[in-house]
Formats: structure tokens, sequence, C-alpha cells
């Protein structure tokens, strides 16, 4: 993860566009300003920072599945659960898979583990959109190099 | 078997938390029910599943947002659930 640019996953391991799903890989960093006031002496990783992992999850595979010509944006979340603790330094496995492609729209679900262990879940919803402009594609598309996203799977898909 | 109507008010009525005799078939889902636009994400992803369709959206705010059409005729419900009927005829069409 690299908080302070607000990306937060570092990997894709695995995409599957037939069964709709995706599992990433991300480590909490060790050190981080956010880690000195959440909280001061006990730091935890931000619920609402565990939520946006499992967005930005989703948003790759939505990205995927519309092979690569569409941005989702976040739009909702419902029955978020942070079940446990997450701490600097853990690695997280965070995956997603596609409830509904709609017109202008998607929903996933999506669970964060750590050890094998459920640490949060959600229900996420995205408006899903043209990508306003080209340069930004470009820059969306470097991005997904740096992850590890599987380009050649859409152009074989 | 209930009627397009009667799945689509009860739709809106748990998803949106609006009373059922509240929504009518002349009820107009944004102007009369005060629902938004990201309720009506749910809205749709309900009807989605309901029916076996999917509603385009797009295609209708896009038309709306050219002029071409107006918001009564795709969220005043009676029109709405009309529109429905047409997708669930075309799909079992193509069947």
């Amino acid at each position: 993860m690299r908080l302070e640019y607000f990306l937060l996953i570092d990997r894709i391991a695995d995409l599957n566009l037939a069964d709709r799903t995706i599992r990433v890989d991300a480590t909490v960093p060790e050190k981080s300003t956010i880690f000195e006031g959440h909280f001061p002496g006990y730091p935890l990783m931000p619920g609402v920072l565990l939520i946006e992992t499992m967005a930005q999850t989703s948003g790759w595979l939505i990205i995927a599945l519309t092979r690569f010509t569409r941005m989702p944006f976040f739009a909702a979340v419902k029955e978020a659960k942070l079940r446990s603790f997450v701490t600097p330094g853990q690695k997280l496995s965070v995956a997603a898979s596609m409830v509904h492609e709609g017109s202008g729209f998607a929903m996933t679900k999506a669970q964060i583990r750590q050890g094998g262990k459920l640490v949060a879940g959600a229900e996420l919803t995205f408006r899903v959109v043209e990508f306003p402009n080209p340069d930004f594609r470009a820059s969306m598309e470097k991005l997904a190099a740096e992850i590890a996203f599987p380009t050649e799977a859409l152009t074989n898909a | 078997m209930a009627s397009t109507f009667d799945t689509v008010a009860n739709i809106i009525s748990e998803t949106c938390d609006i009373e059922r005799d509240k929504i009518t078939p002349e009820s107009h889902a944004i102007d009369d029910l005060g629902i938004d636009s990201l309720d009506f994400l749910d809205i749709a992803f309900a009807i989605d599943k309901a029916f076996g369709i999917k509603l385009p959206l797009e295609q209708w705010t896009q038309e709306v947002n050219d002029g071409k059409a107006s918001t009564e005729q795709y969220f005043v419900l009676k029109n709405l659930c009309a529109r429905i009927d047409d997708l669930i005829a075309a799909k079992g069409a193509t069947a």
C-alpha cells in the first residue's frame, strides 16, 4: 500500500473474468503519519481505508470486466463489517466478486482476510461511466501495469 | 401472480422505506416519491434481478439529457412498468 497516494492495493494476484472475481494482495505499511493519529500509541489501519481497499479491489474487477473501456466510481457501501483490528505490517488478501452488472452501475461483494481470517467485508455500489478523457485512461493503464493487472487477459478473453 | 406494478411498488417500498399505499401507477419516482439517482440504482438492481432484465438506465438518462424524452416517460411508474414488460417480452422473443 502507498497510503500517501491513496493506493491501497499492491498487486493483482488472481483475476477470473469467467467467474467475475478478483483477488489482490495488500500489505499495510509499517509506518505512516496516518498511524500517528489513528491512534497515538496504538496504530490501527482505519476502517474506512479497509472499505476503500475493498472498493479499489472491486474497481479493478469492473475495469477488467468492461475491458478497460469504463471507469468505476465508488457510490455506496452497505453491510460494511470491520471484524478485527488490522495493524501495521500485516499482509492482507482482498477478494471481490461481481454481484450485478447493471446499465451504468455495478454491485460487488468484497472480503479482506489476514492470515486466512476474515477481518472485513462489505457490499459496494459503483457508477460505471466512460473514461472522462483519454489522459485519465492512460494514467489508469499505467497504474494497472504497476499492480500486475493482466492486460493480456483482456485481449485473449 | 403479482403484476409488474405490484412487484415494482413493493421493491420501491422496501428499498426506499416508502409507505406502500403512497406508491401508485401515476407516481413519478423522482418528483413524487423523492427517489434520487443513487437510490434508483438499488431499485434498478432489484428490478433487474426480479424480472431477469437489464433496465437501460444509461440510454434513458441520455435521452432525457438530450431532450429526446421526458422523465415522465421512464419514471412515472405505469410507464416504467410498461418498459419493464417490453423488456421481458423482448427477452422472451430472443430466448
